[in-house]
């Protein structure tokens, strides 16, 4: 659905994305990670025919990027970061326009029905410039899906969203991702790992990694963690489990909590549990840890350390630079 | 093509909710109808035909070049400005479409305040013997819409040069009195170059159509005008991607 090769795209002298090159399959949800500035909205204008990239190549939908742009455009549904709407219309009037600049037909029932979809139909006479930040990230998603896009690109789409709107808009997006081929950014490693079924991370422009989530967190440091708790102290059961195999250091953090790490690959906490039971311990918690893949996370988008300290001073001011002008 | 209609109509129905828009009509409407009533009562007085043409027509094109950049400035640069423009342009719509359709939808809401200022010809109608002369009004109001045409397109085009409204007014005015004024040192040269001058200076263009005569190369000047600043705003939309 998805297939870029070499994308780069400079902005005069800055090289905001350098030979990116990547794919996301139909039906798939792909997780764009990278901290700001990284290149996430420059290489979603450049998917969804915004913008040309300066260098590389890249099919979406079937067509070209460079020649084929109008088709890709027609296929591909966009939530922008800012959700940029015309807060003079009605939802109902702006759903209405968009729908019809990209000819839908049968348009009224089509837009009727993705305001049920979406949950705005009860908004549909208000203003977008009276929404909260929430209902107008919904007008953007409805937007997006007026058309039944192929692939739909969703920059931040959580972004800027109380705890309850995200879990909606997260909602709102697992449905989407059953029929759609989606690609989402997002700078918190939590909701790719969430959403995502491929994670892409990037930083300064570069892919650093690339995988599911649960083989990026296993493949990384040593494989994963995994925290367990049994009933009493627990005595004698970290040696018990130091000779099962594909564990590393077996750790007794207080009296029954224990800290395992686990080598690459294999999944280990079926083999722990029947340890723990079959030596007669009463299990009471058994879990991986999920900030393994926020580990990986900091330590491939870390080192800014070690590049030169102008480049790295200068990024957050370009940035705002960069998104003034967009 | 359709798409064209689609822009127009979300346009057109912005003017109306523009508080800008309405000062516009408001300034044309209350100036037109002060000069109006005043030569009117003068004619009354002294004697004299009602002239819509002069009385109204003549200063509409002095006012168009004052207050239409008003209109236009905003046009493309508030879509960069707030970032709608992202939307449109990966919407399947082609440059010129947008264009033509931010153009024609202008154009509809001038057409709304010179119908309004056919009140002032039917009036002149009323008390004129045996009637005013309808064919040259109509000619005269063939050349307004041309002439406010080649200023909304000049003043459309202004506004894909800045994300900022306030230049996008001021670069447009500029040009608008850059081809009002462009003749004044010319005047009375009588050579190529004056003639050259003289056929640039906009508003001598409109002053044919006032007669009742349409002229060629009036018509052609217009035309002109419009379809190169037109085709100028949809390369500059264009350009910007690339950038
Ligand atoms: N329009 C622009 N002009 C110049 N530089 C830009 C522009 N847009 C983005 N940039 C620069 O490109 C880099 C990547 O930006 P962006 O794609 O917005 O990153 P992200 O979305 O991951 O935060 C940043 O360093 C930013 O300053
Ligand atoms: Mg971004």
């Amino acid at each position: 659905m998805i297939e870029v090769k070499g994308l780069t795209k400079r902005y005069g002298e800055r090289t905001a994305i350098d030979q990116l090159t990547f794919h996301a399959n139909k039906g798939e949800v792909v997780g764009f990670l990278g901290p700001n500035g990284a290149g996430k909205t420059t290489t979603m204008r450049i998917l969804t025919g915004y913008m040309p990239p300066s260098e590389g190549e890249g099919k979406v939908a079937g067509f070209d990027l460079l020649t084929q742009g109008l088709e890709v455009r027609k296929r591909v549904g966009y939530l922008p970061e800012s959700v940029p709407l015309y807060p003079e219309m009605t939802v109902m009037q702006y759903l209405d326009f968009m729908a019809e600049l990209r000819q839908i037909p049968n348009r009224q029932d089509r837009v009727d029905e993705v305001m049920e979809m979406i949950r705005i139909a009860d908004r549909a006479d208000s203003y977008i410039g009276n929404l909260s930040k929430g209902l107008r990230q919904r007008v953007g998603l409805a937007q997006a899906l007026l058309h039944k896009p192929e692939v739909l690109i969703m920059d931040e789409p959580m972004d800027g969203l109380d705890p309850q709107q995200q879990i909606e808009v997260k909602r709102l997006i697992r449905e989407i991702g059953k029929e759609h081929t989606v690609m989402l950014s997002t700078h918190i490693l939590a909701h790719a790992q969430e959403l995502a079924d491929r994670v892409i991370i990037i930083k300064g422009g570069k892919i650093v990694a690339e995988d599911t989530p649960e083989r990026l967190s296993a493949q990384r440091a040593g494989g994963g963690r995994i925290y367990l708790e049994v009933a009493g102290d627990g005595a004698g059961l970290a040696e018990q489990l130091g000779r099962l195999p594909g564990l590393g250091q077996v750790r007794a953090v207080s009296d029954g909590n224990f800290e395992i790490d686990t080598l690459p690959g294999a999944d280990v906490r079926g083999a722990i549990a029947q340890t723990v039971v079959n030596g007669g311990w009463q299990l009471l918690e058994l879990r991986r840890d999920a900030a393994t893949l926020e580990q990986v996370f900091i330590e491939l988008t870390a080192g800014e350390v070690e590049a030169p300290a102008g480049a790295a001073a200068a990024e957050p001011v370009a940035e705002e630079e960069g998104d003034a002008h967009a | 093509m359709r798409n064209i209609w689609t822009v127009f109509k979300r346009e057109f129905g912005y003017y109306f909710v523009s508080p800008v828009a309405y000062l516009v009509m408001f300034m044309f409407l209350v100036t037109l109808g002060l000069i109006f009533s005043y030569q009117l009562g003068a004619a009354a007085q002294f004697g004299g035909a009602p002239d819509v043409a002069g009385w109204v027509l003549g200063p509409f094109v002095t006012l168009a070049l004052f207050l239409t950049e008003l209109l236009t400035m905003r046009l493309i640069s508030e879509e960069h400005r707030t970032g709608t423009m992202e939307l449109i342009m990966t919407a399947p719509v082609r440059e010129w479409e947008l264009v033509a359709g931010k153009w024609l939808a202008a154009l509809g809401y001038y057409g709304v305040i010179l119908l309004v200022t056919l009140i002032y010809a039917l009036i002149a109608n009323s008390v004129t013997q045996p009637g005013i002369d309808i064919a040259t009004l109509a000619v005269s109001y063939l050349g307004i819409v041309l002439f406010v045409g080649a200023l909304l397109a000049i003043g459309l085009f202004t506004s894909t040069l800045f994300s900022n409204q306030i230049a996008a007014a001021f670069a447009a005015l500029a040009i608008y009195l850059g081809l009002w004024l462009i003749s004044l040192p010319f005047q009375d040269r009588a050579d190529t170059v004056g003639d050259v001058f003289n056929y640039l200076n906009i508003s001598s263009h409109y002053d044919n159509f006032s007669t009742g005569v349409i002229a060629l190369s009036d018509v052609t000047y217009f035309v002109t005008l419009i379809l190169f600043f037109l085709f100028a705003a949809s390369q500059m939309i264009e350009s910007r991607r690339w950038r």
